[in-house]
């Protein structure tokens, strides 16, 4: 038999354009779960960006979190009260059904349906009216500024096909009928929902007839929950998997080292701080009886100024974070650089302390949450360290979320001198983070509920009030620096820093990382 | 034996009541479920109101007799969590934990019996104490550590096998299955192995102190003395008279099994109920977590309730007690 070269190399060639390209699977896995499919019951970022690639909101949010148009063309402010919304006209949503100002009008009743957790999105006393079919305008009460900062993640529902199908109103937690909803969807979005198995798994396909020009190259993406971090790592480097969130900081390097993946690392929006009980007389939990040691601005000072944040950044977060002099990120704030830390200072801390009557410092328990944040125990743990060298003797209480939350906040009224916790604005805007961290509130929590040291500074309330309907851009900065400067002078609330995102991703894959953690495939490209 | 039968169910239904109310006075220490079903931005109002429609105001006593009364119709509530029935969600994770677990059951008798056979009769060749060197790493290395380091060598560096989950399934009617995939099946060995370990060493010992009982007595001698193959021997009369208790024991574990293979699954990301338990305890999510105490506990005491009835058939000494009674 005489060997032919040229055959064979065309048989190949053949062969080859013969296969069609592999279909591009795109897996990733997180370890939390996706589990209600309603977008209204759950105001987490995960599951919301998980349903962003599936259903859409009036506007969206582009890489760098800029809002951009999304299922509205454009929009103009008429006059402070009255928002004119103009709709992308054409988009069908995967059932067929056609997005009309209908829609709007229907999913802003259905946010504020009593099962919803995401009615804060808009005022309350907001309507909305149809002007045509495709324009509808929002009436207020007072001026908003910032009326349609998170309405990216206001997702809109059809009418019809929520109607046909018994989903008109939000899944009501205690409720024992089901909305369909909790397993179903139905967007406008690039991706259709395919399966959906609560805490396993779920399976998604583009959408061939979205309105936008697709910027992924995937026939199919697959997300799965791996809940044990060693696991997660060995599925990411083994190849099961082409992206997963969270990688554990202690395992950045060992990914790093392996040559298929790497870890895509950023700032992430949450900051996290430690709040001092400076509301009640007298601390819960501490040797002091018959004063709170918390109610004097220099002892706050001086525990700011006894944690070393660089040893914190080094140690415990292994570089991984971004120390903060301010309660929010400087992603979100421009004037953000105007802040400095007070420097880390212990002698300064122990005259402080002297200067208020504690030359001997004192004792108190530090409540942690211990499955919440990114080494949470850790920092509370140093934080207690080094408290201990200025003779504040701190005992941790390291606990799970469920139990911390419950303890350190309104459920048991506080029950805390001292404790850890983190906040993302929802807004991303300042005046959230003033009125909820710093905002004064009761006893029971009504005002600032997530202020869960009860500082109260009545300067900063005026200046909360007048930001929330101020529209002048500069004078509204200028009011928040104002309420920023003087927590910062005060120390009301102690800001430590902003945690990073650390995504272990395959080389196949590029990806966009946002810094609020959502994961939109619908920008990945796979090899 | 009706009698005896009737005793032993309402014996079972206080165990039942028993565990039910430990775990509602449990409940009082997860914590609280709200702040994981609402977003930070919910108001306070819409904090309490979601509590009070929850009954989680209610005094312990009205709690557990709600729970009661609702679980005698198999009403279980919804997840807070998942926001489904926890009946559809227990009956749609509990076919991969029962899989997980008759394979790993299945993988400890067939390897620990032979193993233990051998080790009985060939007391000191060097392939005995490999084989209880074996099974002594399988009682004392914990159950996620020997998971992890199958997954890096099997997954990781061999890349043979899968790291987590559980492959491709086919439903059968309300069943679903992985046995009938080949990804299935691969995803189910390196979890099968891991939670199987511990119940092969304890099948491998047993079976063999068992043995070495039974070689030493007289009809053994006998068998040996009429010139039975020795084959005839150890497997037709030795082993045979040590069954009756590793029988007992492996259907006892079964049931542990199923019940704590909580730590398998998690490592393994193996969709089953134990996984599902470790993310209720989490978000404190109530209704999840009483259902599934409740039918451990209702696993036990079933597999407990057949064991004696067994014991009555097999032996008459405990049916003529009881008949006492």
């Amino acid at each position: 038999m005489t060997f032919r070269p040229l055959a064979v190399v065309s048989a190949l060639v053949l062969a080859l354009a013969a296969t069609p390209a592999a279909a591009k699977t795109f897996r990733y896995a997180f370890q939390g779960d996706l589990n209600a499919l309603d977008p209204y019951t759950l105001n987490e970022s995960f599951t919301l960006g998980a349903l962003g690639n599936v259903m859409e909101g009036l506007t969206k949010r582009d890489k760098d979190l800029k809002i951009i148009p999304g299922l509205a063309e454009r929009w103009e402010i008429i006059d402070p009260l009255k928002w004119r919304f103009y709709l992308r006209k054409g988009v069908k949503f995967h059932g067929g059904e056609d997005f009309t100002a209908d829609d709007v009008i229907f999913s802003l009743e259905r946010m504020f349906s009593p099962g919803s957790q995401i009615k804060t999105r808009a005022p309350a006393d907001m309507k909305a009216v149809k002007v045509d079919d495709y324009t509808v305008d929002f009436v207020l009460t007072s001026p908003n500024p910032i009326l349609h900062a998170e309405w990216d993640t206001w997702y809109m529902f059809s009418k019809k096909w929520a109607e046909a199908n018994g989903a008109t109103q939000a899944q009501a937690a205690q409720a024992t009928s089901l909305n369909p909803f909790a397993l179903k969807a139905n967007g406008t979005g690039p991706f259709i929902i395919v399966s959906h198995e609560p805490g396993v798994k779920t399976v998604f396909k583009p959408n061939p007839n979205w309105w936008g020009k697709p910027e992924h190259n995937l026939d199919e993406v697959v997300f799965q929950t791996i809940k044990s971090d060693a696991t997660r790592v060995a599925a990411l480097l083994s190849g099961d998997i082409d992206m997963m969130d969270p990688v554990p900081v202690q395992d950045i390097e060992r990914v790093k080292g392996n040559p298929n993946v790497t870890v895509l690392t950023g700032p992430e929006l949450r900051t996290i701080f430690l709040n001092m009980d400076s509301m009640r007389d007298e601390l819960t939990y501490s040797n002091v009886k018959g004063k709170n040691p918390f109610k004097d601005a220099r002892v706050r000072k001086a525990v700011y100024q006894a944690i070393d944040m660089e040893a914190i950044h080094a140690k415990v977060m292994r570089g991984m974070s971004t120390n903060s002099a301010l309660l929010i990120s400087p992603l979100l704030y421009a004037r953000a650089g105007e802040f400095k830390r007070w420097p880390y200072d212990a002698a300064a801390a122990k005259k402080l302390l002297a200067e208020a009557g504690y030359p001997n410092g004192f004792e108190v328990t530090l409540d942690c949450p211990n499955d919440r944040y990114v080494n949470d125990e850790g920092i509370c743990q140093a934080v207690a360290q080094m408290l201990s060298r200025i003779d504040v003797k701190v005992k941790l209480n390291a606990m799970p979320k469920a139990k911390f939350f419950q303890k350190a906040g309104p459920t048991d009224k506080y029950d805390s001198s001292f404790n850890l916790l983190g906040w993302t604005p929802g807004s991303f805007d300042s005046w959230n983070v003033i009125a909820n961290i710093i905002g004064c509130r009761d006893a029971a929590g009504k005002g600032g509920t997530f202020n869960f040291g009860g500082y109260c500074n009545q300067k900063i309330e005026d200046l909360a009030r007048k930001i929330l309907v101020e529209t002048d851009v500069t004078k509204r900065d200028d009011m928040i620096a104002e309420a920023f400067r003087i927590n910062h002078e005060e120390v009301g609330v102690l800001p430590l820093h902003q945690q990073a995102l650390a995504w272990g991703v395959s080389k196949k894959v590029e990806i966009v990382q946002r810094a609020d953690n959502q994961i939109l495939f619908y920008w990945a490209k796979m090899q | 034996m009706l009698a005896f039968a009737i005793r032993r169910l309402f014996e079972a239904a206080i165990v039942m009541l028993t565990v039910a109310l430990l775990a509602f006075v449990l409940f009082r220490f997860v914590g609280d479920p709200i702040n994981q079903m609402v977003g930070q931005d919910t108001s306070l109002e819409d904090r309490l109101r979601l509590r009070e429609e929850l009954g989680l105001n209610d005094p312990v006593a009205v709690q557990f007799a709600r729970f009661v009364t609702s679980a005698v119709r198999f009403d279980f509530g919804i997840s807070y969590q998942m926001k489904q029935p926890v009946t559809a969600i227990i009956s749609e994770r509990a076919p991969a934990t029962i899989e997980l677990a008759l394979v790993a059951a299945l993988f400890a008798v067939s390897l620990g019996i032979p193993m233990g056979v051998y080790t009985g009769i060939h007391r000191d060749s060097w392939l005995s104490k490999l084989f209880l060197t074996v099974s002594l790493i399988g009682v004392s290395l914990p159950t996620f550590l020997i998971g992890i380091f199958l997954i890096y060598v099997f997954a990781v560096k061999l890349g043979v096998l899968p790291s987590f989950g559980r492959g491709e399934v086919v439903r059968l009617g309300f069943w679903q299955t992985g046995l009938l995939t080949v990804s299935g099946l691969k995803a189910l060995i390196l979890p099968a192995i891991t939670l199987g370990l511990f119940q092969m060493t304890l099948v491998t010992r047993l079976v063999r102190a068992e043995m070495l009982e039974v070689l030493r007595t007289d009809y053994i001698k006998f068998a040996r003395a009429r010139g039975l193959t020795q084959r005839a021997i150890n497997f037709g009369h030795a082993l045979k008279n040590t069954l009756v208790p590793v029988i007992t024991v492996i259907g006892l574990q079964l049931g542990a099994v199923i019940a704590f293979a909580i730590i398998t699954e998690t490592v393994f990301q193996w969709p089953g109920m134990g996984l599902m338990f470790i993310q209720a305890v989490q978000n404190a999510d109530i209704p999840v977590m009483a259902a599934y105490l409740l039918l451990v506990a209702f696993l036990f005491v079933l597999i407990n309730f057949l064991v004696d009835l067994l014991y009555v058939r097999v032996d008459p000494r405990i049916r003529i007690f009881g008949r006492g009674l």
